[in-house]
């Protein structure tokens, strides 16, 4: 389980802020932020906390059970983030 | 910091400004924040920008915004402009700093022949038209022809190409404006071209805007699959948002089109090189482009002799926003941005002391609505800087003696509970004909409903 950032996400990054385990990307000061299309959240790290979805301003966090069907495939986008950003190093 | 009240105005209420109340309000400060509004209604792009088919987006308004715009420590002064109204060393002499956060009000031109016939069109103003803001809702766009075409290929092209092709039943459930509604209703509008001049690798718009076209009922996506890489042959060095973006496009292109279907069709590859038509659009030269490498191995796009002609009536340009002049500021001709040093303003190094921008007017059109808050983050920080250097004056006129003086100026400035006034009516005339907001779009039927 985890919880999946979907297509309605602004990058407001207030789930960055409120993370405790630091698992959503990318962060404001990183290098790609600039461009980001949304956030993501790294499923082999979120600890189901939840805490980002109350902060999300824009309800765009949700349980990957509860993920509504037109963004059903936003789980494998989150993931993939990671997979291809730990290949590259970095995702430009 | 403890003492004397810092006093700060902030022009602008759409996110970049509303970005810079948050970091404002989230220290431990002695402050008084007025936020200055050119229209009665605040939020910017957020109300006047976002398409009326992404509700999630506006959310941000009720569970960020709002929240800022209600604080004690915030007073809203709407329909007042600085710059006409007030100008700028008035506002410096009534407080410590100013935070511009006016945006990007322009857009760039193609700069081609024919480009100001009747019936080319910025598509910011079409946006505007169709969110009711009270500067556009006047505009008459004839829709009467079967093919529009959009230039340019971010995500504002794939705005106007969805709400040009989407159903008048879906767009009745959203806050269009009435206007926009009746006249989209009567278009006549079958097929949307968007030309981009390079190819998709450098196609400006998101993949979350690519994928959504999916859900567009009774719309064809067409593309010409030969423009695209092969799906089994994936460049390795494309970066991964471009590979969605190749694989969407692979997915939404169909084969089997259906005649009463209407259409989007991407052309990439393509600039418009000359408008024609007597006294109206009828036509435009498209010229096929081809990427050449410059002498230090970067691209270029450049445009090959071989052209065609599409026939249309109506033409989007949509190749970006830019920053026009505040009276009194130091402004960046070449990049539509006022003149600044990591948000202070700065004309040739010489810093204009508690002045500052944030958003697009201090770095230009870039990102979307969060990334506004990174870069109020960073103008506030070098505000509270200066404020802790002592750089800012605390010689400032009081809370009250400031909307004395403003009245002075103008009579029919709109405060929060006006505005609120104005919320109210909205959302009581859209919950009578089952829509979220029925917007109010003229500067008088606003003042009215104001109450001022």
């Amino acid at each position: 389980m985890t919880y999946v950032i979907t297509a309605p996400c602004v990058a407001d990054y207030s789930c960055v802020e409120v993370c405790p385990v630091d698992c959503i990307s990318p962060e404001p000061d990183d290098s790609d932020f600039q461009d980001a299309e949304q956030m993501y959240i790294n499923p082999e790290i979120c600890i189901d906390c939840a805490a980002c979805v109350d902060a999300c301003p824009v309800l765009a966090i949700y349980e990957d059970v509860d993920l509504p069907k037109r963004w059903q495939h936003y789980a494998r986008i989150n993931r993939n983030y990671f997979t291809n950003k730990n290949r590259t190093g970095g995702v430009e | 910091m403890k003492g004397k009240t810092l006093r700060i105005a902030v022009v602008g209420s759409g996110p970049a400004g509303m970005y810079a109340i948050e970091h404002l309000l989230k220290e431990p400060l002695n402050i008084e924040i007025d936020l200055y509004e050119r229209l009665p209604t605040p939020w910017g792009l957020v109300r006047y920008g976002v398409a009326p088919d992404h509700p999630e987006k506006k959310l941000i308004i009720d569970r960020a915004f709002n929240y800022y715009l209600a604080h004690p420590k915030v007073r809203f002064i709407g329909n007042l402009e600085i710059g006409k109204d007030i100008d700028h060393t008035q506002l410096s002499e009534w407080y410590s700093a100013v935070i511009y956060a006016v945006g990007a009000t322009e857009d760039k031109s193609i700069n081609i022949p024919g480009e100001s016939l009747p019936g080319s069109w910025a598509a910011r103003e079409f946006v505007a038209w169709y969110n009711g803001h009270p500067d556009f809702s006047h505009l008459e766009f004839d829709l009467s022809c079967e093919r529009a075409v959009v230039v340019g290929n971010g995500n504002v092209a794939l705005d106007v190409a969805r709400i040009l092709t989407m159903s008048p039943e879906q767009l009745a459930k959203t806050d269009i404006s009435q206007n926009a509604l009746e006249a989209l209703k009567r278009s006549k509008i079958r097929e949307v071209v968007i030309l981009g001049r390079s190819n998709l690798v450098k196609a400006a718009f998101h993949n979350p805007e690519l994928e959504e076209l999916a859900c567009l009922d009774g719309v064809d996506i067409v593309l010409d699959k030969e423009q695209l890489p092969k799906k089994n042959n994936l460049n390795s060095a494309l970066d991964w948002k471009t590979k969605r973006k190749i694989l969407t496009l692979n997915h939404l292109a169909k084969d089997n089109l259906k005649e009463k279907n209407r259409k989007i069709i991407f052309r990439f590859m393509s600039s418009p090189i000359e408008l024609i038509g007597s006294n109206k659009l009828e036509r435009l030269v498209v010229a096929k482009n081809q990427i050449d490498f410059d002498e230090e191995g970067r691209s270029i796009v450049r445009p090959t002799e071989e052209s065609y002609q599409l026939e249309t009536g109506i033409l989007f340009r949509a190749i970006g926003y830019r920053g026009i002049p505040l009276p009194g500021l130091p402004f960046n001709k070449s990049k539509g941005v006022i003149e600044n040093i990591k948000g202070r303003v700065s004309d040739q190094g010489e810093l204009f002391p508690g002045t500052y921008v944030t958003g697009w007017i201090k770095n230009g059109p870039r990102g979307i609505i969060g990334t506004n808050k990174l870069c109020a983050r960073d103008t506030v920080r070098c505000l509270l800087q200066d404020a802790k250097d002592g750089k800012l004056s605390s010689n400032t006129a009081s809370h009250d003696e400031v909307l004395t003086e403003v009245k002075k100026r103008k009579a029919t400035i709109v405060e929060y509970a006006n505005w609120l006034n104005v919320e109210r009516t909205e959302i009581a005339a859209g919950s009578k004909i089952g829509r979220p907001r029925l917007k109010l779009t003229k500067l008088d039927d606003l003042l009215e409903a104001a109450g001022v």
